[in-house]
């Protein structure tokens, strides 16, 4: 008995495919960079203090909350600094330092530890933080405003504030080629549609955000926005493409719509919801109070997602009751 | 191991290894000193067990051990009871242990061969209980209703394991007989055998009406059988006995051909062994032997910190000692070094859908984790199928937070099991 080997005894299975929490997030960072450089490039310095800044805060948050409720030091599994740097690509690279710390604050407090950590938020934490700065400090958050003293060699009005003030004359400057390729205003990593896209589709081909979401987002975008050129009033309302490639309607199809607590993961519930924020989406845009309807519209279906995911397919041998 | 692969939006493809036509026959291997056996009896009072440890058995005796059970185990050697003990084996299944110190000389029992003349549904359920491949003697019994229709299983449920798949290659006529047998001494009328489509023409020659499984895993699975290829979905939760249908392992059935063909309880029983570079070896062993006479037959050393797995890896058990011994329902052993030892974690779901997508029954995976989380076994039940599970261990395996998923659920059904058992016995 002395000499008894000590073997490992666990349960089935024995293998695991390789995958993990950190493998996901850091890999949605690494696609998301592509997209984050345009902006350094652009604003320079501040865009780059802004993302280490916001990154590094929201990663502090998290171990502040760690350490307050004492549960295991949780920012290795990467969620806090995606957090962090998918908060920083949305926002102005002239935010101040301190409501880049009241964001974090809000997104990995608010909109995720209190309700439980990972996997547990009924929001997606970034949209929550979002909304909340950006109906607190207008000004900071008004890309026309906040990047006033920038000049480069595209137009400087932020597109959807044009559309919105003045109607789709007002936009006809903007090249589509010049919006895909990041030549606009607006967030540090929100702008070039091109490098969002090739994260996006590596994201998808990877599996770590789930396509239905962010076709049927784009779709859903699309088929309202040409609805309202065709169907609405004469000269006033943009062009689909238009939609597509400006604010925030790429990032949030591909990495804020997809998040993965706060989605559905039955295949016809994804498609109602990605449509979902895509026609909130248009409808804020055009018919509502606000120049971009992209974060209002994650988070009103991020609300009804636990309904949408109870439409599921039937389990095998399950006995309907009639 | 087999990993994702980098195109995550593909689902993982696990594929049954299939045997082909160049397998050595398996090796035989003999205990060296001791076997150990195991009966569903009870451990209890002393003065109710009818053997003494000291006694003298032979090879292919029957031993009833305790009074006024039914059960009984057969010795695979002749020797002597060196110990009759409680075992608590897995979930904390009350169990008797025999271990029997064997003989230099080798004798056979003869009780059988008498008995084995005119085969009866009488003797096989004397002597034939244990055979290799763990014959299903009680649902084959049953009245209520008649079990009519017999699925055999040629082919293995678990990825690796190759045990069935070399009896229906090489045991087709002994599959015959069993099944010739059974149709005069049962219920059974119709006889179906799922093989791999490279095993087809093995298995026509059984008799049985050959149905062909895809090797895409879980495919072989007895519920996905039944409902993909014989078109016939059980409501969840139910036996398959209970609609008429029982499933037996092609070994089972070989055995029991075999028993009345040679009028001797065939004892041996055909191992899948792989080694910790994978290496896949088919071996044939005595019920009773334990694991570590196999590994030093084959050269395989288990270190510390390796794990033993009986059965295949994503359905398996997995063993605490190398004394563990073979049992009549053991396909597989296989040694996972301790650098590719996957762990869990105590993360919370994510809600990534993995799980989902790849469960064949369609269960609500990552909403049934949650209530077996909180140990809401009956709402789990009752809202979120789980005894529609086929118990695959493919969540398990997807899952990005490495949740213990298929764990949660063997135990839930357990929990849920034995509170009704308890219920059952109060009312």
């Amino acid at each position: 008995m002395f000499n008894q080997k000590k073997f490992v005894v666990s349960h089935a299975p024995f293998w695991h495919d390789g995958s993990s929490l950190s493998t996901r997030h850091y890999h949605i960072m690494l696609a998301a960079i592509p997209a984050v450089i345009p902006g350094f490039i652009q604003y320079g310095g501040r865009a780059v203090a802004v993302v280490c800044f916001s990154i590094a805060t929201a990663m502090i948050w998290e171990m502040v909350v760690n350490k307050i409720a004492k549960l295991p030091v949780s920012i290795g599994d990467g969620n806090a600094a995606l957090i962090g740097l998918l908060l920083a690509m949305m926002i102005p690279a002239t935010t101040p330092w301190w409501t880049v710390l009241v964001g974090t604050l809000i997104a990995v407090v608010i909109g995720k530890q209190i309700f439980g950590g990972l996997g547990a938020n009924p929001f997606n934490p970034v949209m929550v933080a979002m909304a909340i700065l950006s109906l607190s400090w207008k000004g900071i958050f008004d890309f026309n405003e906040a990047l006033l003293s920038y000049d480069f060699d595209f137009t400087m009005a932020y597109p959807l504030s044009s559309l919105k003030a003045f109607g789709p004359d007002a936009i006809s400057s903007f090249s589509m080629t010049d919006l895909l390729m990041g030549r606009q205003t607006g967030g540090i990593g929100s702008t070039c549609g091109i490098a969002i896209i090739i994260g996006g589709l590596y994201l998808i081909a990877r599996g770590f955000i789930r396509w239905e979401i962010s076709v049927s987002f784009l779709g859903g975008v699309f088929v309202t926005a040409l609805l309202f050129a065709m169907f609405g009033e004469e000269g006033k309302y943009a062009g689909p493409i238009f939609h597509l490639f400006t604010g925030y309607t790429l990032i949030g199809a591909f990495y804020l719509a997809t998040e993965d607590a706060s989605s559905p993961v039955n295949f016809i519930p994804m498609l109602i919801y990605g449509a979902g924020c895509g026609i909130m989406t248009i409808l804020i845009r055009n018919i509502g109070a606000y120049v971009d309807g992209v974060v209002l519209s994650i988070l009103l279906m991020n609300l009804a997602n636990p309904l949408i995911d109870k439409i599921r397919p039937k389990a095998l041998g399950k006995v309907v009751e009639k | 191991m087999i990993k994702k692969s980098f195109f995550g939006l593909l689902k993982p493809r696990l594929e049954y290894d299939i045997i082909d036509a160049k397998t050595p026959a398996p090796r035989e291997i003999t205990a060296s000193k001791t076997i150990q056996l195991f009966s569903h009896t009870v451990f209890d009072k002393k003065d109710k067990i009818l053997f003494q440890v000291g006694d003298k058995v032979k090879a292919g005796q029957k031993i009833s051990i305790m009074k006024g059970s039914d059960d009984y185990i057969i010795s695979s050697v002749s020797g002597t009871i060196a110990s009759i003990s409680p075992y608590a084996g897995n979930f904390g299944m009350q169990m008797t242990s025999v271990v029997i110190k064997k003989d230099d000389r080798q004798e056979s029992d003869t009780q059988f061969a008498e008995a084995a003349k005119t085969p009866s549904f009488q003797v096989t359920t004397d002597f034939l209980a244990h055979l290799p491949g763990a014959f299903p003697v009680s649902i084959l019994s049953q009245t209520d209703p008649k079990v009519t229709k017999l699925v055999i299983s040629g082919m293995d449920t678990d990825l690796l394991v190759q045990t069935r798949q070399q009896i229906v290659k090489t045991s087709a006529s002994s599959i015959k007989k069993g099944i010739r047998i059974l149709k005069d001494i049962t219920n059974l009328d119709t006889f179906i055998i799922v093989v791999p489509e490279a095993l087809s023409q093995d298995a026509i020659s059984t008799g049985a009406t050959v149905k062909t499984v895809p090797p895409a895993y879980p495919s072989a699975s007895p519920h996905l059988v039944l409902k993909d290829i014989l078109g016939k979905e059980l409501p969840a939760g139910d036996p398959f006995e209970k609609h008429g249908i029982a499933v037996v392992s092609a070994e089972a059935l070989a055995a029991l051909g075999n028993a009345y063909e040679k009028k001797e309880i065939p004892t041996r029983k055909i191992l899948t062994v792989i080694d910790k570079i994978g290496t896949k070896k088919l071996i044939s062993a005595q019920i009773g032997t334990p694991f570590k006479d196999i590994f030093s037959a084959l050269n395989i050393r288990p270190e510390d910190g390796d794990r033993i797995i009986i059965g295949g890896p994503m359905t398996g058990l997995s063993a605490y000692t190398e004394d563990h011994p073979v049992c009549p329902d053991t396909d597989a052993v296989i040694i996972q070094d301790r650098s590719v030892i996957p762990y869990v974690s105590n993360s919370a779901c994510i809600n990534c859908g993995e799980c989902i997508r790849i469960c064949p029954a369609k269960v609500q995976v990552s909403m049934l984790v949650r209530f077996l989380e909180a140990g809401q076994y009956d709402n789990a039940a009752d809202n979120y199928d789980l005894f529609s599970c086929i118990e695959c261990g493919l969540c398990s395996y997807v899952c990005t937070a490495k949740i213990p998923i298929f764990q949660y659920i063997r135990l839930a059904k357990f929990e849920l099991a034995r509170i009704q058992s308890a219920e059952a016995e109060n009312v």
